[in-house]
């Protein structure tokens, strides 16, 4: 099975707009999933610039799919819903 | 920390938005916008009923983000005029917090209320436990008459099926010394008389009614005319932003700073400077407890033990000084406390003093983790400004700037491990022990965050002039969880702390004195 690759923008738009609170999931994440998912921190994914401005930061992708105005409850949502379609 | 989320982000975004119309080229016109490019005609209405409420609401957070009080606004003065004055004011005002009330019609006023689970039932307890007669009985249910209740809550603990709760208002419940109220019309308004800014309201109050009276323009036009404005960072801001303070130090000087400190240089002064003193308070106590102990042990140590003579020089604890909201509550609230307070000064007073001394026709900011150091930077001639946490990151996001591609600038001067842990609960007690040759002669005690219970609990030590288990230290900040617990932070207080210990740890310890 291919591994989940989360990556949590560390950019200072995404950081600022709420992504600090996000740095949990580097602790959440390995403890719960052990290496299904791996999960990183990035520096800034250029979505801040395009998508209606700074509006719908933080941004996190998992593998290809983006969540806008991420918390961390979305992200691990949607990592539960990979696991199961996997 | 501040947990509403959505208004939360909305009140960056209009400081960044802010921030962008004063680095235009028509500031006035800018900022006049604003409503209108958050709310776009056809927009869906995320929150209320309609696109011009929506507006309604943004232009009053804009009000006080440029620096002026809701409350006096009077909805005919444009977003413009209000940029225009902010460029042409000279002075900051020391009410340093403003309510949106039009964001305090979705909360109900503080009151006992019978819900629907109320059976009926016929023994009524809820009746009989009430001693003001405001519990009566209409159509087989209980009802409460408010203007006879007096909120002691007999009745909510009689009932037997849960059915009568209190309905709280979340910033009353949050300040510590009841300085916000709701009033009969359903306002929140604060009383300044009380105020010690603390900030809980800020943080307390799910619709983001509560607001920081930015200076961040009177900052901008400091920079913009050509000043030298420096920058001093609360030793907190480790963990608040990306990166480490050395890429966060070259980051804050291309946001326009011609200088940057860490007010972890001060608070090694500060710590020392109180372990000093803490010795010699706790010098003549510790000389009374020997002789007397001594005189008791001479007489066999039988007998009656010697009656201490009251001496009003002899002091058994000591607090720390230096959270902004504990001094702001002696001032106001607990003037008993005083003698016991240190009189060595805060972390941000030593710093603003070296950078003056350094540069003196520099303009000061002080970038805090909460409201409560604009109080205390009102009252100290060497601290022009203060920006927030939260500003401070809308001012990167509005410059686009990258912290993560910042190079790392050494500061002036190294700070201390401790120094740098004077951010979190139990750090400052911390390095006031660290900072004395005998450690051991500290026994201290942590108040974690201000409010009824810590206060009575103080009063008590204040009265007594004892402290609980014979503690001889009492370290008070007015946050949970020290300073990374302020309103203004944007980390949880876990990771902030995980952080900057990560930082401390490489740091070296504070020198002994
Ligand atoms: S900062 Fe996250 S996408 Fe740019």
């Amino acid at each position: 099975m291919e591994k989940i690759n989360v990556k949590v923008c560390m950019g200072t738009t995404c950081f600022v707009m709420g992504g600090a609170n996000l740095q949990e999931l580097n602790d959440i994440i390995p403890r719960k999933y052990g290496d299904k998912v791996e999960v990183n921190a990035s520096p800034c994914l250029n979505l801040c610039s395009i998508n209606w401005e700074y509006s719908k930061a933080p941004y996190v992708k998992v593998d290809d799919e983006i969540i806008t105005e991420a918390t961390v409850e979305k992200v691990l949502e949607t990592i539960e819903n990979k696991l199961g379609n996997n | 920390m501040n947990n509403a989320g959505q208004a939360i982000h909305l009140k960056k975004e209009i400081l960044v938005r802010i921030i962008k119309a004063f680095l235009s080229d028509n500031f006035e016109e800018q900022a006049r916008l604003i409503p209108y490019a958050m709310r776009p005609k056809g927009m869906e209405v995320p929150y209320r009923c309609c696109v011009y409420k929506e507006r309604a609401i943004i232009k009053d957070r804009t009000i006080a983000g440029l620096g002026f009080p809701i409350e006096e606004d009077d909805e005919t003065v444009s977003l413009a005029t209000y940029a225009k004055k902010a460029t042409e004011r000279k002075e900051i005002s020391d009410k340093n917090l403003t309510v949106l009330q039009a964001a305090c019609q979705g909360c109900k006023t503080n009151r006992i209320y019978v819900t629907d689970l109320c059976q009926g039932c016929i023994a009524r307890p809820c009746l009989s436990s009430c001693k003001f007669g405001a519990v009566s009985i209409i159509n087989g249910r209980s009802v409460i008459d408010d203007s006879k209740c007096k909120k002691c809550q007999m009745c909510v603990q009689a009932c037997p099926y849960n059915a009568i709760v209190k309905i709280t208002v979340p910033c009353e419940d949050a300040c510590p010394v009841g300085a916000i109220k709701k009033d009969e019309t359903g306002f929140a308004s604060i009383d300044f008389e009380k105020c010690i800014s603390c900030g809980k309201c800020i943080s307390a109050c799910p619709f983001g009614a509560v607001h920081e009276r930015s200076q961040i323009i009177d900052i901008l036009k400091a920079i913009k005319s050509g000043k030298k404005v420096i920058a001093m960072v609360a030793p907190s801001i480790a963990g608040q932003f990306p990166g480490s303070i050395y890429q966060l130090k070259t980051a804050i000087k291309k946001a326009g700073f011609y200088d940057v400190y860490e007010v972890a240089q001060g608070a090694d002064i500060t710590a020392q400077t109180e372990a000093k003193e803490f010795s010699e308070r706790m010098h003549l106590a510790n000389e009374k407890a020997t002789e007397w102990l001594n005189e008791w042990v001479n007489e066999g140590g039988y007998g009656e033990k010697p009656e201490t003579q009251e001496d009003d020089n002899v002091q058994h604890f000591m607090t720390t000084s230096c959270c902004a909201g504990y001094n702001q509550l002696i001032k106001k609230h607990m003037p008993e406390i005083k003698p016991f307070v240190s009189d060595t000064k805060t972390p941000m007073y030593y710093t603003a003093e070296i950078v003056k001394q350094a540069y003196p026709d520099s303009v000061t900011v002080f970038v805090s983790p909460c409201v409560a150091k604009r109080a205390e930077g009102y009252e100290n001639p060497n601290v022009d400004y203060i920006m927030n946490f939260e500003e401070l990151g809308a001012l990167f996001v509005a410059k686009k700037i990258e912290i993560l591609e910042c190079e790392e600038t050494p500061y002036v001067k190294e700070s201390s491990k401790q120094g740098r842990n004077f951010g979190f609960s139990g750090g400052v007690a911390e390095s006031v022990k660290a900072s004395l040759k005998n450690e051991n002669s500290v026994k201290p005690c942590i108040i974690n965050g201000l409010n009824k219970e810590s206060i009575r609990q103080l009063r008590k030590y204040a009265k007594s002039g004892e402290c609980d288990s014979g503690c001889n230290l009492i370290e008070v900040m007015c946050c949970e969880g020290g300073c990374i617990g302020g309103n203004a932070t944007m980390n949880n207080p876990k990771t902030a702390k995980k952080l900057i210990n990560e930082l401390s740890e490489k740091s070296q310890d504070i020198e002994k004195v």
